[in-house]
């Protein structure tokens, strides 16, 4: 992943200032950073769903603007957002969304995300009668179905009771296997520092700190945390 | 899967969750018939220009409920944001615009055939001898209703008044359709023939055409915005 100069502009307000940023493939980035930071706004870049206002933005290998089918092709997304349609069950989502991303084999696939996520035995259950948990379990499965090589998790913790969290804790820990590349922004410092290889923060649509997670010291990384993003105008000049 | 078996898993989608959720085609089927009976009241038996009429009444149920029914289209997509689900899966924005179009197309023509019946009953107008004619011209007419329609709802989708902005951006475009129906509708119920309003006819074809395309061209650029 490949971020050079980058600015998205909302009007005239620029969400994104410049930013620089490199990813191996493999690794996986936690991105902290506190409201309007445009952490956000970055994951929407990188995953094609808006476009940048200038800079250049690869995403495995291919541009976002010129080759985005291929970007998302390879990319997966969890949000707090689900994506999942309240009034299919948790199988025909899976079907739908299987059917555009042009899985093979799909009910086989389907039948065994499910079962991963732990909802096997409610899968002809409507969207719209399962729990904030359920649901967020079955966008995991929504998100993993053409197995992606890279992984954008937007707040993915958000409104998720502790069975939820853990579960989402076992698939990401299974998920790092030092081939896929996972990003994920966050700005709950406890979660996103557990299974992470690098960790940057994000203020005022710049990275203002980042480094590898072995030099980071967790007890005090709040200090630091807190030092960039009251000293977010440093970055703005 | 292919260009158009994605667009059908998208029509399927909605038809799908309306088939569940019944929200969409029960309030365009209340409202298509509240404007009939509506009219109904007004229009005194016997009045002299009443043929005239009849066809406008008719298009004039069509679009209002037909309206109702598209605002639904997009702002369904809205709920869990799917819309952002639908856009990250790597389809053409065609594919989805036309997937849409489709189900918009199904939901429009089921209504209008319902509104038909209930209108054949109410203004005593023997349908079944004229059916071929105004099925042709509402496949016509609900093609190009639907195609501009599916457009302006993407249009709208944002915008808190969506289902007055709508209805505003829709209209002035919608004109040359309902005319086109309306007129050509008037021929067949009074027993001239399809082909009497010839003009019109070939009106209602190349509005479709146009449209269609012009739709499927821009509809990556309103998407984006």
């Amino acid at each position: 992943m490949r971020v050079r100069r980058l600015w998205k502009y909302y009007g005239h307000f620029p969400a994104l200032r410049g930013l620089d940023l490199e990813l191996e493939r493999g690794r996986f980035l936690t991105v902290f950073g506190p409201n309007g930071a445009g952490k956000t706004t970055l994951i929407k870049v990188l995953s094609t769903q808006i476009k940048p206002s200038e800079g250049l933005v690869e995403v495995g290998g291919h541009d976002v603007i010129g080759a985005a089918d291929r970007v998302r092709s390879q990319i997966g997304v969890i949000s707090h957002n689900t994506y999942l349609y309240p009034s299919l069950t948790a199988f025909e989502n899976l079907k739908f969304y299987g059917r555009m991303y042009g899985v093979g084999d799909l009910e086989e696939r389907s039948r065994e995300l499910l079962e991963r996520v732990g909802l096997r035995g409610r899968e002809d259950d409507r969207v719209s009668e399962y729990s904030r948990g359920m649901q967020q379990r079955l966008s995991i499965a929504r998100a993993l179905l053409h197995e992606p090589e890279i992984m954008f998790l937007d707040e993915p913790y958000t409104g998720l009771d502790q069975h939820a969290s853990r579960m989402l804790r076992g698939v990401l820990a299974t998920l790092h296997d030092g081939r896929r590349t996972i990003f994920m922004v966050t700005h709950n410092l406890e979660e996103g520092l557990e299974m992470c290889d690098e960790v940057a923060i994000q203020v005022a649509g710049r990275i203002c700190y980042r480094e590898p997670i072995d030099r980071v010291d967790r007890e005090h990384f709040g200090d630091t945390y807190f030092e960039c993003v009251g000293g977010g105008h440093k970055w703005d000049s | 899967m292919g260009f158009l078996g994605q667009a059908w898993t998208i029509a399927w989608k909605d038809i799908l969750g309306e088939l569940r959720t019944r929200e969409m085609v029960f309030s365009m089927l209340l409202f298509g018939f509240l404007v009939i009976l509506i009219f109904n009241f007004g229009i005194e038996p016997g009045l002299r220009d009443e043929a005239l009429v009849k066809p406008g009444v008719l298009w004039a149920a069509f679009v209002f409920a037909g309206i109702l029914g598209l605002n639904r289209s997009f702002s369904s997509e809205k709920e869990n944001d799917c819309l952002q689900g639908l856009l990250l899966c790597p389809v053409d924005r065609a594919v989805i615009y036309l997937g849409k179009f489709l189900g918009n197309f199904v939901f429009v023509l089921a209504m209008s055939l319902a509104v038909l019946l209930f209108f054949s009953v109410l203004y005593n107008v023997d349908v079944i001898a004229v059916l071929p004619g105004l099925l042709v011209i509402l496949g016509l007419a609900t093609v190009g209703f639907s195609a501009v329609g599916t457009l302006f709802s993407a249009v709208s989708v944002g915008i808190k008044t969506r289902d007055v902005l709508l209805a505003i951006l829709l209209f002035p475009v919608l004109v040359p359709v309902i005319l086109a129906a309306a007129k050509s509708s008037a021929f067949v119920m009074n027993g001239e023939g399809l082909f009497a309003g010839g003009s019109w006819l070939a009106m209602l074809v190349v509005y479709d055409v146009v449209f269609l395309a012009v739709s499927v061209m821009v509809f990556d650029y309103v998407l984006e915005e």
